[in-house]
């Protein structure tokens, strides 16, 4: 069954524009609860109320206020905010196009751990630098499809040139009253729009090193190499399911059929007594592993 | 104004886990590596007092108290199946804290669709060591680990990456939460007359920069609602007092760690303040002042009080939560 479009809008590069539709890439697949009273069951509603009588206040009578410091709130009129408010379109607009390898999570590849260590300033600075160049995912937030809505063409054209000129577009667009900031890129002959988080809203950590006498040894270095090439295998994310999603679903059914349902315990995790034992031990049980089942695919 | 905010509303330890890859563990803590930081507006009543949210129940019209609520399920003929916290925390699959690392894979490897919320991950305990070396060798190698958890009664697959000789985790979306093409019904791909592809490329580079444009990133809207606010209250314009917690003091600010001294005091670098200069004096963005009601109340409160506020919000995993991860997991909860 096909997704229904959210919202149709041009997307606009300069002067080129491609009419695209919206998707959500995501779909809510959590199961989701409604709060009861539980005397009689009825679901339950939530109110903006006076804090001494307990009232209901009408929403036009509420007036809304920004902190301007701790204590202090300035009202602001109905017509202030709807002069702040980002003006409505149906424009996805192209702002920049940068090289997808300065968003790609690959930019942690960048040789800045070669920082020198020690002087903090010169990582901060470094680290700062590298990252107004590049965005991580850290800053990526909801994913969107976007399908042609009636030039095909166009639409294809541009997935295929950001694809090939490895780029990708950072565009702003006003949705429902809301202006975002996304990232549009292509992926597997299709564009993709993500939004991403605001500037302030990352939490910048440079980088660190260990201080050399707290630094792990070359022994366990080459351990833990092996280890990690031990438990090397290629990523299959459909491997992963939410199991306790499955077991809420589970518990649900059961429950409406008037069933009692038990849960395993999770086993004790024997823990070895140095880093290096940990490791040797490690390596033994995920080499048996291997003989025992073969190797993985 | 705003470094002093900023050094009261730095992140906390959100919770704490045991990173595990074969028998070696790695004890961590977690903290967001993002924030919400857009203004929250108050709303205020017609007499200036602050308003409050209260349930009331769609059938008799009675307020109700967080005790007088249930958690039901509607079940497809509209009725519904209530379900108890007790049940809820029966579920996790693991009561361990463990983050059981159970794959490395190549980071290119990893679909970024699916990444969803990032921590810092935190030395934690006595020694660090294990960290160092499982922070090194991954950035070494340029691989990524695949874990899952439990946190908070639910289940999350993760990205560990190894970056700048710290560990972060990113949460991940099973692949069942994300659509395909073909689920959204997006037309087969076909190829563009080559004239079309040119003028696509043409106007792509036109737009191309070589570095990012930071500004482009700015929350536009927050930044001129508080500039419109301040200006307001320098002109002494509809300003509201409203008596709040006073300011908590250094003993209890403890507990709200900045990330990067955190990371700092762990990793034992170098001595040195934390650099706060963030985004005030790059120049544009003006941190907005922190959330306005959670934190200092919250920050006052008592553990005991924390948790029945909790309860009442049906945070799960509450019973096993530290003073800290109570807090963090009420200003989730809103």
């Amino acid at each position: 069954m096909a997704a229904r479009a959210m919202w149709k809008a041009d997307l606009a590069l300069g002067e080129i524009k491609v009419p695209v539709k919206l998707y959500a890439a995501v779909r809510d697949a959590k199961v989701h609860f409604r709060l009861l009273h539980a005397a009689d069951g009825a679901p339950v509603k939530q109110h903006i109320v006076h804090p001494e009588t307990a009232r209901p206040v009408p929403p036009e009578a509420i007036k809304k206020a920004v902190a301007v410091d701790r204590g202090v709130y300035v009202v602001l009129t109905e017509e202030e905010q709807a002069a702040l408010a980002p003006k409505p379109s149906r424009l996805i607009s192209v702002e920049q196009a940068v090289a997808a390898s300065a968003i790609d999570e690959r930019w942690f590849d960048r040789p800045y751990y070669l920082g020198p260590d020690g002087d903090d300033e010169g990582y901060f600075a470094l680290a700062e630098a590298l990252a107004a160049s590049a965005i991580d995912e850290r800053w990526f937030d909801r994913p969107y499809y976007l399908g042609p809505d009636g030039d095909d063409e166009g639409y294809f054209a541009l997935a295929e040139a950001l694809a090939k000129r490895e780029a990708v577009g950072v565009a702003h667009w006003v949705l429902r009253n809301k202006r975002y900031v996304g990232a549009l890129h292509a992926s597997g002959g299709y564009l993709l729009l993500e939004t991403l988080r605001y500037a302030q809203e990352i939490v910048e950590v440079g980088a660190l090193r260990p201080s050399a006498n707290r630094a792990p040894h070359k022994r366990e270095i080459a351990l833990a190499e092996q280890l990690i090439g031990a438990l090397e295998d290629r990523f299959d994310p459909s491997a992963f399911r939410d199991e306790y999603q499955e077991q809420l679903k589970g518990l649900l059914a059961a429950k409406a059929a008037g069933k009692v349902v038990r849960f395993p315990k999770a086993p004790e995790r024997k823990r070895e007594e140095s880093l290096v034992a940990s490791l040797q031990a490690s390596l033994k049980s995920s080499r048996r592993k291997e003989t025992s089942h073969g190797r993985r695919a | 104004m705003a470094a002093e905010l900023e050094a009261v509303a730095g992140p906390r330890a959100f919770w704490s886990g045991t990173l595990t890859f074969g028998l070696v563990s790695v004890p961590v803590d977690l903290f967001p590596a993002v924030r919400s930081r857009r203004i929250a507006m108050r709303m205020l009543g017609p007499d200036d007092q602050p308003l409050v949210r209260r349930y009331f129940c769609s059938a008799d019209g009675n307020a109700l108290t967080r005790d007088d609520i249930v958690r039901g399920y509607e079940n497809e003929d509209g009725s519904f199946t209530i379900v108890s916290d007790e049940e809820l925390d029966a579920l996790a699959p693991k009561k361990s804290r463990d983050i059981d690392l159970r794959l490395f894979v190549r980071r290119e490897e990893i679909p970024r669709q699916l990444l969803e919320r990032p921590y810092v991950l935190a030395p934690a305990g006595e020694s660090t060591k294990a960290y160092h070396l499982l922070a090194e060798t991954m950035e070494r190698a340029g691989k990524a680990g695949i874990a899952t958890f439990v946190m908070r009664g639910k289940e999350y697959l993760a990205a560990i990456f190894a970056e700048g000789g710290t560990l972060r985790a990113v949460t991940m979306r099973f692949t069942t939460e994300l659509r395909t093409p073909d689920d959204v019904g997006l037309p087969a791909v076909t190829r563009a007359p080559a004239e079309h592809r040119q003028e696509m490329e043409r106007a792509l580079a036109e737009l191309t920069a070589k570095e990012l444009d930071r500004n482009l990133l700015e929350d536009e809207y927050s930044r001129r609602l508080l500039e419109l606010a301040e200006a307001k209250r320098d002109a002494e314009r509809d300003v509201v007092e409203i008596e709040e917690a006073p300011p908590a003091d250094d003993e209890e600010t403890a507990d709200i760690i900045d990330i990067m001294a955190a990371l700092k005091e762990r990793i034992g670098a170098a001595a040195r303040k934390p650099a706060r200069a963030e985004p005030a004096e790059r120049g544009r963005a003006r941190a907005p002042p922190r959330r306005v009601a959670g934190d200092d109340a919250l920050a006052d409160k008592s553990k005991q009080e924390l948790y029945e506020q909790a309860k009442k919000l049906g945070v799960k995993g509450r019973s096993s939560m530290s003073r800290e991860e109570l807090i963090a997991a009420l200003l989730e909860a809103g």
